[in-house]
């Protein structure tokens, strides 16, 4: 997984609370910064594309590791 | 990004079960950049109260999911003694803690910092005498003129 510069482990967490967490997160992040975010709500997946698609910030990476969901989003 | 984008939202029920949909969708749209307002009328007024005594009833429910198979044997009738609906609400809360599900006040806080607008329907404060002292601080009080202001420039309105 390449570098980033902030993580949120939302993991336990269910919809839509991964999300708004994550928009929490960036807001105090800069433009550019990369966020690494742990989840294991199922509906994650679908869920950051549909993030990223909205609002402008690259999904960078999303993957499944041991059963958890990770993402790395890039702030637009 | 091209215009914001609006949502708006008329929230008309006061049970646990249904204060969902209106905050989730709420504080997931302004997470997503839209400009959010929900329109708080009859019993979805009960939202609005900063203790929020919210209850969920299984009567006239057929599609609510009953513990140990509960629908299968247990007579429609037994749902309304008393104390059901209570046992009922304590199980929901828990099956939702265990799950992850957010806390509605928590949400509902979210939806506040994210500048989500909430109006509450003077009119039906005033049917039910409802204390505006029991609601929570930053609720805007107006009328049905005032929701389609912001209603009719919407892209999204839901009744819920």
């Amino acid at each position: 997984m390449a570098d980033f510069d902030q993580e949120l482990d939302a993991s336990g967490l269910n919809c839509p609370l991964p999300i708004l967490r994550a928009k929490k997160t960036l807001n105090g992040m800069e433009s550019g910064q990369v966020l690494h975010i742990i989840a294991t709500d199922p509906g994650s997946v679908k869920d950051f594309e549909a993030f990223a698609n909205q609002t402008g910030n690259e999904l960078m990476e999303s993957k499944e590791v041991g059963g958890k969901f990770e993402f790395l989003i890039k702030k637009a | 990004m091209p215009d914001e984008k609006k949502l708006a939202i008329i929230a008309t029920k006061g049970s646990l079960d249904w204060a969902y949909p209106p905050f989730i969708l709420a504080s997931t749209a302004a997470a997503l950049g839209y400009e959010t307002e929900i329109f708080f009328t009859f019993y979805g007024l009960q939202l609005l109260k900063r203790d929020l005594a919210l209850e969920v009833t299984p009567l006239g429910n057929p599609g609510m999911p009953m513990p140990m198979g509960m629908d299968k044997w247990f007579p429609v009738l037994g749902l309304a003694l008393p104390g059901m609906q209570g046992m009922m609400t304590g199980m929901m809360k828990k099956k939702m803690a265990s799950k992850g599900v957010a806390d509605l006040a928590e949400l509902r806080e979210l939806c506040q910092e994210a500048e989500v607008k909430l109006i509450a329907c003077q009119m039906t404060v005033d049917l039910f005498e409802l204390n505006t002292a029991e609601f929570i601080d930053g609720i805007e009080y107006a009328g049905a003129a005032r929701f389609f202001e912001f209603a009719g420039e919407s892209d999204i309105c839901l009744y819920i």
